[in-house]
């Protein structure tokens, strides 16, 4: 896998998860859904997360983008530990270093591709003008010149998916995190949001790591995890380009 | 930040304008009924003021009976000629006294019969209530003392019984005695509390004890202190020199009553003020059920938003900044209501002013009042919903369809 972007001077990975446990529930009714997950993924990688459902991948991408916490174990950032941050302090990492992009877009209703693609940057406290340039840069990306004044209910899917793209790279993030980026759309639109994905992780060095259920779509990831019962069970190279 | 959720909420409120006015309906109706009251209660105690102001500034009145409250007096003996006499000779401070009785009885001339007061005093009573003569004279020394069938009349008197022509000269007809108009006094219109202060006969004191009453009772005396003396030095001065008339011991309590106009006018605007708070706390209760409303409405808004709401949690919102979003939209929704009802308030207020004839006064501090007032019910009521968005799980949130 090439690096689009230099690593940080120290040797540690961008992400590292040490023997994480997530447990839902208390006592007889307890539910672990991470049962000691150790994974690394190195800045610049793209990997692809499969699993059968309530293989504890989503539970495990939660956490991996901050939304959630570990019960037990160790997340490492950039190798610093993050694991037991409150809220406040992983939506501020969630708004430096992360970038999102959800199977059911999750655009704001009644508001442009632009207001949608700014909203990151307004959290950030960028200026207006700064919004505008950034936004309207992250919508050409992804190919959406001419449709920033278009509102969610005006696009397609796979424009909504690609708006939803922008919005979580118009903040230059060193990960962008997709759970099923194509699991509403129809083949030749994801094909399409794949080779977006693909560009961004090779041009800009955005390190992607996204949960897919198709094989097909996995094959552009430069390596697969795989999960079963709350465990990884083991990792292979993809062969990164994508197959036909 | 704080612009931003400006700019948001106005969106919001933009999208539903319909609902958005209902909602804060109640607002509207609460801050225009505070301020409705308030400005009516002012106007009608400000027009109670003035009206006692033009009785004359100095004026004391004198009247027995015990003290009970403002305006409330038990029976007791009434005053005679010689406790206005003793006033006029002890006390230097006085430039006019005048005891007074009074009766309400039909004037007639000819076919004409019109109800009215009649009052017996002396002279003295027109500088006291500060009464001019229009035309013809006052009373002269001789038919004061000898108790002549003399009257002067207010000008409602004179155009019931008159009509444009010049009573003085003319016979009118007092119950059974028959009396000449000597003179006519300068209108001094309507009263705050909608009596005619034109609508007098007055007669020398002598003539309605001998021919009306029948006795030698005085039932009010009606003072005028000397420009630049305290009243307060003259009424203590009254009472002991009263006390001594009506020879009180020392530890009887007064049975007479030495009113200043301060406490004439609280007297008289005491009922406007106990009527204006009673209302105006009804009109608060509105607000409070405003603020139900828009609490009512803000967390049916939160539940309608839980995608969008975690959405902005995971793109990095932080609690405060949602916290903020939903607070700032109640709080100008709240104000957007408290501004819509201090202009209906206007409105309203000047027409009920031009129909119950008192002053229109506008009390400025009363409208900031309603409005930081209609502001902070959006905030307290706000902040529980505002509280329930900030606080939603992002991962649940965005999984809420």
């Amino acid at each position: 896998m090439t690096m689009g972007k230099p690593t940080s001077v120290s040797s540690s990975p961008l992400i590292e998860l040490k023997g994480v446990f997530k447990t839902y529930g208390r006592g007889t009714a307890a539910m672990q859904a991470l049962r000691g997950v150790d994974l690394r993924i190195e800045a610049g990688e793209f990997v692809a997360v499969m699993g059968p459902s309530g293989s504890g991948k989503s539970t495990c991408m939660n956490i991996l983008g901050c939304l959630d916490t570990p019960s037990d174990g160790s997340y490492l950032f950039r190798g610093v530990e993050v694991g037991g941050l409150g809220r406040d302090q992983r939506a501020l990492l969630r708004r430096s270093y992360l970038g999102f992009v959800f199977q059911g877009f999750n655009l704001l209703n009644r508001t442009t591709a632009l207001e949608n693609v700014e909203l990151p940057l307004m959290y950030r406290g960028e200026p207006v003008r700064v919004r505008h340039q950034q936004a309207r840069e992250a919508l050409a990306a992804v190919g959406l010149n001419g449709w920033e004044d278009h509102t969610p209910g005006e696009l397609s899917g796979g424009q909504q998916q690609r708006v939803a793209i922008a919005r979580a790279i118009v903040t230059r993030p060193a990960v962008l995190f997709a759970d099923e980026p194509t699991g509403s759309l129809d083949t030749v639109r994801s094909r399409e949001i794949m080779e977006i994905l693909a560009t961004l992780n090779r041009e800009h060095g955005i390190t992607v790591v996204m949960v897919t259920h198709e094989p097909d779509m996995a094959a552009y990831a430069g390596r697969t995890m795989h999960f079963l019962d709350g465990l990884v069970v083991n990792g292979h190279e993809g062969d990164g380009k994508g197959v036909s | 930040m704080f612009w931003n959720a400006l700019i948001l909420a106005l969106r919001e409120i933009r999208r539903n304008v319909l609902r958005s006015f209902l909602t804060i309906l109640g607002i509207v109706i609460g801050v225009a009924s505070v301020i409705v009251m308030v400005t009516i209660g002012d106007g009608a105690t400000a027009q109670v003021r003035q009206q006692v102001a033009s009785l004359g500034s100095n004026l004391l009145v004198v009247t027995p009976g015990k003290r009970m409250g403002p305006g409330q007096s038990s029976g007791a003996a009434q005053f005679s000629e010689g406790d206005a006499a003793a006033l006029r000779r002890d006390i230097p401070q006085l430039v006019a006294v005048s005891p007074m009785a009074a009766k309400g009885m039909s004037a007639i001339l000819g076919n004409a019969n019109w109800s009215t007061q009649v009052t017996g005093t002396n002279t003295e009573y027109f500088q006291a209530r500060n009464l001019k003569i229009k035309s013809g004279r006052l009373f002269s020394e001789s038919e004061l003392r000898s108790g002549a069938a003399v009257c002067i009349i207010g000008s409602t008197v004179q155009s019931k019984l008159f009509g444009n022509q010049d009573p003085v000269g003319a016979q009118i007809r007092l119950q059974n005695i028959s009396c000449q108009v000597v003179g006519l006094l300068e209108s001094k219109g309507q009263s705050s509390m909608g009596n005619d202060q034109d609508d007098l006969v007055v007669i020398p004191l002598r003539t309605f004890q001998r021919r009306i009453s029948g006795n030698q009772d005085v039932s009010m005396i009606q003072v005028s202190v000397r420009d630049g003396m305290s009243t307060t030095r003259v009424q203590q001065d009254m009472e002991r020199l009263l006390r001594e008339q009506r020879h009180l011991s020392a530890n009887d309590e007064n049975n007479f009553n030495v009113m200043d106009m301060k406490e004439i006018s609280s007297m008289l605007t005491s009922t406007t003020k106990v009527l204006t708070a009673l209302l105006s706390a009804v009109a608060a209760v509105s607000l409070l059920v405003g603020g139900i409303g828009i609490m009512n409405i803000m967390l049916v808004s939160v539940t309608e938003r839980t995608r969008e709401i975690g959405i902005r949690l995971a793109i990095g919102a932080f609690e405060r900044e949602v916290l903020t979003q939903f607070l700032v939209e109640a709080a100008v929704l709240s104000s957007f209501g408290g501004l819509i009802g201090i202009v209906l308030a206007l409105l309203v207020s000047i027409l009920l002013a031009s129909i119950l004839q008192v002053p229109f006064i506008l009390n400025t501090s009363i409208v900031v009042i309603a409005f930081a007032f209609s502001t902070a019910v959006g905030l307290v009521f706000g902040y529980f919903p505002a509280r329930k968005a900030a606080r939603l799980d992002p991962i649940e949130a965005l999984r809420y369809e």
